[in-house]
């Protein structure tokens, strides 16, 4: 399964989406690959991706996708990304 | 993990900001201060925030204030400032900020063990809040030091 993180630069928030997505994708037993990237590369990586992690400013500019779009408010917040991916994915 | 090293010259504690604009050029200052990044960064990294809007507010109270690797940047670096008033970043859910981090990363490649030190220390949900009320540039550094 493929998730990927979208922020503007592609490098420290959708980097933070992803460590933490990882960390709480493991406890959870899943097995994913999750990519960083920032919305300009969006249509290069996201492939059959099944999930996009992201912020709400995102949103439009991600558009139309097959992709379920979470968005996630407090980055660290290890317990908003297990309740939002496990409805995702679920 | 591998956060970038916090010399007291990236601190700043207690500033005073009129709006984000300017507490992003007082990150961008500090990283400019301890040779993380050249002048023109706090232009880009506010740039960001012109283009994509206030997403870098990526916590309650925190704001990650970053750019993409570029000729701006000399080296990984890490600035802090903490706000004596908090300011807008007209984030729907995470204003107002009181901690602003400023980031400049050389390489993408690397970033990510970077990001994981930053994941180890704001994990903690009391992190923002104490560095918010940290006194001295000192109590700043030990509060990073202690959770990387």
């Amino acid at each position: 399964m493929k998730i990927v993180a979208i922020c503007g630069a592609g490098i420290g928030s959708s980097g933070i989406l992803k460590v933490n997505a990882e960390r709480v994708l493991k406890r959870l037993d899943i097995d994913a690959v999750v990519v960083a990237a920032d919305i300009a590369s969006l249509p290069a990586v996201i492939g059959d991706a099944q999930v996009i992690l992201t912020s709400a400013e995102f949103v439009e500019a991600i558009g139309k996708t097959f992709a379920d779009v979470v968005v996630i408010e407090n980055y660290f917040d290890t317990a908003e990304l297990t309740t939002k991916l496990e409805k995702a994915l679920g | 993990m591998s956060l970038p090293p916090l010399p007291s010259e990236a601190v700043v504690v207690g500033a005073t900001a009129a709006d984000w604009r300017e507490a992003v050029r007082l990150a961008g200052a500090a990283l400019v201060r301890s040779g993380a990044a050249r002048e023109g960064y706090s232009d880009e990294m506010i740039r960001m925030i012109d283009e994509h809007g206030p997403y870098v507010v990526i916590a309650p109270g925190l704001a990650l204030a970053h750019a993409r690797p570029g000729p701006d940047v000399l080296a990984d670096g890490l600035a802090i400032v903490t706000l004596a008033t908090p300011v807008e970043f007209g984030h729907p859910h995470n204003d107002p900020v009181r901690v602003v981090l400023g980031l400049a990363i050389k390489s993408a490649d690397r970033h990510l063990a970077t990001v994981a030190g930053l994941a180890n220390v704001f994990n903690d949900s009391s992190a923002i809040q104490d560095l918010a009320e940290a006194t001295s540039v000192e109590a700043v550094q030990a509060i990073m030091e202690e959770n990387r």
